[in-house]
Protein backbone atom coordinates (compact mmCIF):
# COMPACT_ATOMS: atom_id res chain seq x y z
CA UNK A 1 0.00 0.00 0.00
CA UNK A 2 1.06 3.72 -0.95
CA UNK A 3 1.02 6.13 1.54
CA UNK A 4 1.60 9.91 0.16
CA UNK A 5 2.42 12.04 3.32
CA UNK A 6 1.78 15.46 1.86
CA UNK A 7 4.21 17.39 4.05
CA UNK A 8 6.60 20.98 4.38
CA UNK A 9 8.70 21.18 7.26
CA UNK A 10 9.01 17.92 9.11
CA UNK A 11 7.62 18.81 13.05
CA UNK A 12 7.77 16.51 15.92
CA UNK A 13 3.89 15.45 14.62
CA UNK A 14 5.69 14.05 11.17
CA UNK A 15 8.55 12.11 12.22
CA UNK A 16 6.21 10.60 14.62
CA UNK A 17 3.37 9.96 12.02
CA UNK A 18 6.41 8.66 9.23
CA UNK A 19 7.58 6.57 12.20
CA UNK A 20 4.47 4.67 12.50
CA UNK A 21 3.55 4.49 8.74
CA UNK A 22 7.26 2.89 8.57
CA UNK A 23 6.62 0.26 11.12
CA UNK A 24 3.24 -1.14 9.62
CA UNK A 25 3.67 -4.19 7.20
CA UNK A 26 3.30 -3.48 3.52
CA UNK A 27 3.23 0.26 4.05
CA UNK A 28 5.62 2.67 1.53
CA UNK A 29 5.66 5.90 1.98
CA UNK A 30 6.08 8.27 -0.37
CA UNK A 31 6.86 11.63 0.76
CA UNK A 32 5.87 14.84 -0.96
CA UNK A 33 7.30 18.39 -0.06
CA UNK A 34 4.38 21.25 -0.78
CA UNK A 35 7.48 23.75 -1.75
CA UNK A 36 8.79 21.20 -4.70
CA UNK A 37 5.06 20.04 -5.71
CA UNK A 38 4.16 20.99 -9.28
CA UNK A 39 0.77 19.91 -10.41
CA UNK A 40 -0.39 19.36 -13.41
CA UNK A 41 -4.00 19.68 -13.28
CA UNK A 42 -4.78 18.25 -16.17
CA UNK A 43 -2.81 14.79 -15.61
CA UNK A 44 -3.07 12.49 -12.43
CA UNK A 45 0.39 11.71 -11.35
CA UNK A 46 -0.37 10.40 -8.39
CA UNK A 47 -2.41 7.16 -9.80
CA UNK A 48 -0.09 4.86 -7.64
CA UNK A 49 -1.08 6.05 -4.02
CA UNK A 50 -3.69 4.56 -2.51
CA UNK A 51 -4.50 7.17 0.08
CA UNK A 52 -2.79 10.94 0.92
CA UNK A 53 -2.74 11.88 4.72
CA UNK A 54 -2.12 16.12 4.79
CA UNK A 55 0.05 17.50 6.66
CA UNK A 56 1.39 20.38 5.49
CA UNK A 57 2.04 23.74 7.97
CA UNK A 58 0.32 26.04 5.39
CA UNK A 59 -3.75 25.87 5.25
CA UNK A 60 -3.60 27.87 1.94
CA UNK A 61 -1.16 25.00 0.69
CA UNK A 62 -3.10 22.01 2.55
CA UNK A 63 -6.62 23.09 0.98
CA UNK A 64 -5.44 23.65 -2.52
CA UNK A 65 -3.63 19.94 -2.50
CA UNK A 66 -6.17 18.60 -0.90
CA UNK A 67 -8.49 19.19 -3.61
CA UNK A 68 -6.70 18.44 -6.30
CA UNK A 69 -5.38 15.14 -4.89
CA UNK A 70 -9.04 14.46 -4.33
CA UNK A 71 -10.26 15.61 -7.26
CA UNK A 72 -7.94 13.11 -8.84
CA UNK A 73 -10.04 10.37 -6.61
CA UNK A 74 -7.29 9.73 -4.45
CA UNK A 75 -8.40 9.34 -0.99
CA UNK A 76 -7.51 12.12 1.51
CA UNK A 77 -6.95 12.60 5.28
CA UNK A 78 -8.49 15.00 5.64
CA UNK A 79 -10.82 15.97 3.09
CA UNK A 80 -11.32 18.88 1.29
CA UNK A 81 -14.49 19.59 3.31
CA UNK A 82 -13.07 19.16 6.81
CA UNK A 83 -10.11 21.25 5.57
CA UNK A 84 -11.98 24.32 3.84
CA UNK A 85 -14.68 24.42 6.91
CA UNK A 86 -11.79 23.67 9.60
CA UNK A 87 -9.36 26.92 7.82
CA UNK A 88 -12.69 29.23 8.41
CA UNK A 89 -13.41 29.98 11.93
CA UNK A 90 -16.93 31.37 9.92
CA UNK A 91 -17.40 28.24 8.31
CA UNK A 92 -16.78 26.27 11.47
CA UNK A 93 -19.38 28.11 13.03
CA UNK A 94 -21.59 28.21 10.28
CA UNK A 95 -21.27 23.93 10.78
CA UNK A 96 -21.39 23.30 14.57
CA UNK A 97 -25.13 26.17 14.32
CA UNK A 98 -26.52 23.80 11.78
CA UNK A 99 -25.39 20.49 13.79
CA UNK A 100 -27.07 22.01 16.92
CA UNK A 101 -23.42 21.61 18.73
CA UNK A 102 -23.05 24.50 21.37
CA UNK A 103 -20.66 26.98 20.31
CA UNK A 104 -20.22 30.44 21.92
CA UNK A 105 -22.40 33.47 20.66
CA UNK A 106 -21.00 35.26 17.43
CA UNK A 107 -21.30 37.64 14.68
CA UNK A 108 -20.24 38.94 11.70
CA UNK A 109 -19.57 42.16 10.14
CA UNK A 110 -18.12 43.73 7.20
CA UNK A 111 -17.08 47.21 7.96
CA UNK A 112 -15.38 48.87 10.83
CA UNK A 113 -19.03 50.63 11.78
CA UNK A 114 -21.20 47.76 11.72
CA UNK A 115 -18.63 45.06 13.23
CA UNK A 116 -18.68 47.97 16.19
CA UNK A 117 -22.38 47.89 16.37
CA UNK A 118 -22.20 43.90 16.69
CA UNK A 119 -19.57 44.19 19.68
CA UNK A 120 -22.01 46.85 21.33
CA UNK A 121 -24.84 44.50 20.78
CA UNK A 122 -22.68 41.43 21.84
CA UNK A 123 -21.20 43.19 25.02
CA UNK A 124 -17.72 43.36 26.78
CA UNK A 125 -16.01 41.91 26.61
CA UNK A 126 -15.50 40.29 23.24
CA UNK A 127 -12.96 38.82 21.28
CA UNK A 128 -11.90 39.72 17.39
CA UNK A 129 -10.27 36.64 15.35
CA UNK A 130 -8.91 36.84 11.77
CA UNK A 131 -11.41 34.34 9.62
CA UNK A 132 -8.02 32.55 9.17
CA UNK A 133 -5.39 32.11 11.72
CA UNK A 134 -4.50 29.79 14.57
CA UNK A 135 -1.83 29.58 17.32
CA UNK A 136 -3.38 32.39 18.89
CA UNK A 137 -2.41 34.52 16.68
CA UNK A 138 -3.87 38.41 16.01
CA UNK A 139 -6.57 37.43 18.35
CA UNK A 140 -8.06 40.64 20.34
CA UNK A 141 -10.22 40.71 23.51
CA UNK A 142 -11.64 43.93 23.57
CA UNK A 143 -12.46 45.11 27.08
CA UNK A 144 -14.60 48.21 26.27
CA UNK A 145 -15.68 50.88 23.26
CA UNK A 146 -12.33 52.57 23.42
CA UNK A 147 -10.35 49.45 22.68
CA UNK A 148 -13.22 48.15 19.58
CA UNK A 149 -12.24 51.76 18.62
CA UNK A 150 -8.64 51.52 18.72
CA UNK A 151 -8.39 47.30 17.25
CA UNK A 152 -10.76 48.18 14.20
CA UNK A 153 -8.99 51.51 12.67
CA UNK A 154 -5.83 48.99 13.02
CA UNK A 155 -7.73 46.36 11.35
CA UNK A 156 -8.83 48.88 8.37
CA UNK A 157 -5.97 50.65 7.74
CA UNK A 158 -3.01 47.39 8.28
CA UNK A 159 -5.11 44.92 7.58
CA UNK A 160 -4.73 42.94 4.95
CA UNK A 161 -7.67 41.49 2.53
CA UNK A 162 -9.39 39.08 5.14
CA UNK A 163 -8.86 41.52 8.13
CA UNK A 164 -11.68 43.19 6.23
CA UNK A 165 -14.32 40.56 7.34
CA UNK A 166 -14.90 40.88 10.97
CA UNK A 167 -15.61 37.62 12.98
CA UNK A 168 -16.54 38.62 16.82
CA UNK A 169 -16.67 36.14 19.61
CA UNK A 170 -18.55 36.40 22.78
CA UNK A 171 -16.04 35.99 25.74
CA UNK A 172 -15.78 33.15 27.49
CA UNK A 173 -14.19 33.42 30.92
CA UNK A 174 -12.40 30.16 31.20
CA UNK A 175 -11.15 30.13 34.70
CA UNK A 176 -7.31 29.19 33.14
CA UNK A 177 -7.62 26.56 31.17
CA UNK A 178 -10.14 24.83 28.28
CA UNK A 179 -9.59 21.03 27.05
CA UNK A 180 -8.53 19.63 23.56
CA UNK A 181 -10.00 17.11 22.80
CA UNK A 182 -8.91 14.89 19.73
CA UNK A 183 -11.00 12.47 17.17
CA UNK A 184 -10.05 9.94 15.41
CA UNK A 185 -13.34 8.79 12.93
CA UNK A 186 -16.24 8.33 15.33
CA UNK A 187 -14.21 8.44 18.46
CA UNK A 188 -13.27 10.66 21.10
CA UNK A 189 -9.22 8.89 21.83
CA UNK A 190 -8.12 11.47 24.20
CA UNK A 191 -7.95 15.01 25.82
CA UNK A 192 -6.04 17.72 27.71
CA UNK A 193 -6.63 20.33 29.81
CA UNK A 194 -4.72 23.29 28.16
CA UNK A 195 -3.81 25.63 31.50
CA UNK A 196 -2.58 29.23 31.35
CA UNK A 197 -2.79 32.43 33.47
CA UNK A 198 -3.18 34.46 30.19
CA UNK A 199 -7.00 34.23 28.22
CA UNK A 200 -5.46 32.73 25.08
CA UNK A 201 -4.47 29.13 26.15
CA UNK A 202 -2.68 27.76 23.14
CA UNK A 203 0.15 25.41 23.76
CA UNK A 204 2.18 26.85 21.11
CA UNK A 205 1.50 30.18 22.94
CA UNK A 206 3.15 28.44 26.20
CA UNK A 207 -0.05 26.83 28.09
CA UNK A 208 0.39 24.09 29.89
CA UNK A 209 -0.90 20.64 29.07
CA UNK A 210 -2.49 18.01 31.42
CA UNK A 211 -4.58 14.94 30.94
CA UNK A 212 -8.15 15.47 30.76
CA UNK A 213 -10.65 12.47 31.45
CA UNK A 214 -12.77 11.78 28.20
CA UNK A 215 -16.34 12.11 30.34
CA UNK A 216 -19.66 10.94 28.32
CA UNK A 217 -20.20 14.36 27.46
CA UNK A 218 -16.99 15.20 25.92
CA UNK A 219 -17.18 12.30 23.91
CA UNK A 220 -20.06 13.57 22.24
CA UNK A 221 -19.83 16.54 22.02
CA UNK A 222 -16.04 15.95 20.28
CA UNK A 223 -17.40 13.31 18.07
CA UNK A 224 -20.59 15.21 17.18
CA UNK A 225 -18.46 18.61 16.57
CA UNK A 226 -15.52 16.31 14.17
CA UNK A 227 -19.32 15.47 12.03
CA UNK A 228 -20.19 18.80 11.61
CA UNK A 229 -16.87 19.75 10.06
CA UNK A 230 -16.75 16.49 7.94
CA UNK A 231 -14.99 13.80 10.15
CA UNK A 232 -11.91 12.29 9.74
CA UNK A 233 -8.89 13.24 12.22
CA UNK A 234 -9.40 16.53 13.85
CA UNK A 235 -8.78 18.23 17.34
CA UNK A 236 -11.48 20.10 18.92
CA UNK A 237 -11.14 22.90 20.82
CA UNK A 238 -13.75 23.24 24.14
CA UNK A 239 -14.97 25.87 26.37
CA UNK A 240 -16.05 24.40 29.71
CA UNK A 241 -19.24 26.53 30.72
CA UNK A 242 -21.54 26.88 33.47
CA UNK A 243 -24.34 25.79 30.20
CA UNK A 244 -22.09 22.90 29.34
CA UNK A 245 -18.95 22.19 27.18
CA UNK A 246 -19.70 24.45 24.39
CA UNK A 247 -16.64 23.80 20.83
CA UNK A 248 -14.93 26.89 20.23
CA UNK A 249 -12.79 25.67 16.82
CA UNK A 250 -12.28 22.35 15.09
CA UNK A 251 -8.11 21.41 13.80
CA UNK A 252 -7.61 19.78 11.20
CA UNK A 253 -3.89 19.06 10.65
CA UNK A 254 -3.69 18.41 14.69
CA UNK A 255 -0.65 18.97 16.26
CA UNK A 256 -0.63 16.15 19.70
CA UNK A 257 3.28 16.51 20.53
CA UNK A 258 2.56 17.63 24.29
CA UNK A 259 -0.85 14.90 24.21
CA UNK A 260 1.11 11.87 23.67
CA UNK A 261 2.64 11.24 27.42
CA UNK A 262 0.09 13.52 29.21
CA UNK A 263 -2.91 11.04 28.37
CA UNK A 264 -1.01 7.88 27.90
CA UNK A 265 -2.78 7.42 24.51
CA UNK A 266 -0.55 7.09 21.01
CA UNK A 267 -2.27 9.13 19.08
CA UNK A 268 -0.21 8.50 16.30
CA UNK A 269 -0.63 4.64 15.84
CA UNK A 270 -4.39 6.02 16.01
CA UNK A 271 -4.36 8.62 13.21
CA UNK A 272 -2.40 5.72 10.93
CA UNK A 273 -4.56 2.96 11.83
CA UNK A 274 -7.27 5.68 10.61
CA UNK A 275 -5.75 6.57 7.49
CA UNK A 276 -4.92 3.02 6.58
CA UNK A 277 -8.55 2.17 7.26
CA UNK A 278 -9.49 4.85 4.59
CA UNK A 279 -7.06 3.86 1.92
CA UNK A 280 -8.53 0.28 2.06
CA UNK A 281 -12.20 1.12 2.05
CA UNK B 1 29.68 17.28 8.25
CA UNK B 2 26.77 20.03 8.03
CA UNK B 3 27.27 23.01 9.24
CA UNK B 4 25.05 25.88 10.82
CA UNK B 5 25.05 28.95 8.22
CA UNK B 6 24.33 30.86 11.37
CA UNK B 7 27.30 30.37 14.08
CA UNK B 8 29.37 28.19 11.53
CA UNK B 9 29.39 25.38 13.92
CA UNK B 10 30.03 22.09 12.43
CA UNK B 11 27.67 18.99 13.62
CA UNK B 12 27.12 15.16 12.30
CA UNK B 13 23.36 14.78 12.13
CA UNK B 14 22.06 11.98 14.00
CA UNK B 15 20.70 8.73 11.95
CA UNK B 16 17.66 9.04 10.80
CA UNK B 17 16.91 12.57 10.69
CA UNK B 18 14.61 13.08 8.15
CA UNK B 19 14.74 15.81 4.98
CA UNK B 20 12.86 18.87 6.01
CA UNK B 21 13.18 18.16 9.91
CA UNK B 22 13.78 20.81 12.07
CA UNK B 23 16.46 20.55 14.37
CA UNK B 24 18.34 23.06 16.83
CA UNK B 25 22.21 24.25 16.59
CA UNK B 26 23.81 22.56 19.64
CA UNK B 27 25.93 25.74 19.50
CA UNK B 28 23.62 28.99 18.76
CA UNK B 29 19.90 27.32 19.46
CA UNK B 30 19.12 28.47 15.80
CA UNK B 31 16.24 26.45 14.34
CA UNK B 32 17.45 24.45 11.33
CA UNK B 33 15.80 23.24 8.94
CA UNK B 34 17.92 19.65 7.34
CA UNK B 35 17.79 19.84 3.68
CA UNK B 36 20.27 16.81 2.55
CA UNK B 37 22.11 14.11 3.92
CA UNK B 38 24.86 16.53 5.49
CA UNK B 39 23.49 20.36 4.97
CA UNK B 40 21.12 22.18 7.09
CA UNK B 41 19.79 25.93 6.66
CA UNK B 42 17.78 28.20 8.24
CA UNK B 43 14.56 27.45 9.25
CA UNK B 44 11.49 29.03 7.52
CA UNK B 45 9.80 31.86 9.38
CA UNK B 46 6.29 31.72 10.57
CA UNK B 47 4.13 32.82 8.02
CA UNK B 48 0.08 33.79 8.77
CA UNK B 49 -1.69 30.47 7.73
CA UNK B 50 0.75 27.91 9.87
CA UNK B 51 -0.27 25.58 12.09
CA UNK B 52 -3.64 25.00 14.15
Amino acid sequence: MKVGFLHSIIRKEEKLLLDEFRNRPGVEVVMMDDRELVFDLHRNAYKDLNVVIERCINHSRAIHAIKIFEDFGIPTVNTYQVAETCGSKFLTTQALLKAGVRTPRCYLAFTPESALRAMEELGYPCVIKPNTGSWGRLLSKVNDRDAAEAILEHKEILGSYHHSIFYIQEYVEKHGRDIRSFVVGDRCICAIYRESPHWITNTARGGKASNCPVTEELHDISVRAAKAVGGGVVAIDVFETPQGLSVNEVNYTMEFRNSIDTTGVDIPAKVVDYVLEVARR
Amino acid sequence: MAECPVCGAEFKLPEGTEKGELITCTDCGCELEVTGVDSVEEAPQEEEDWGQ
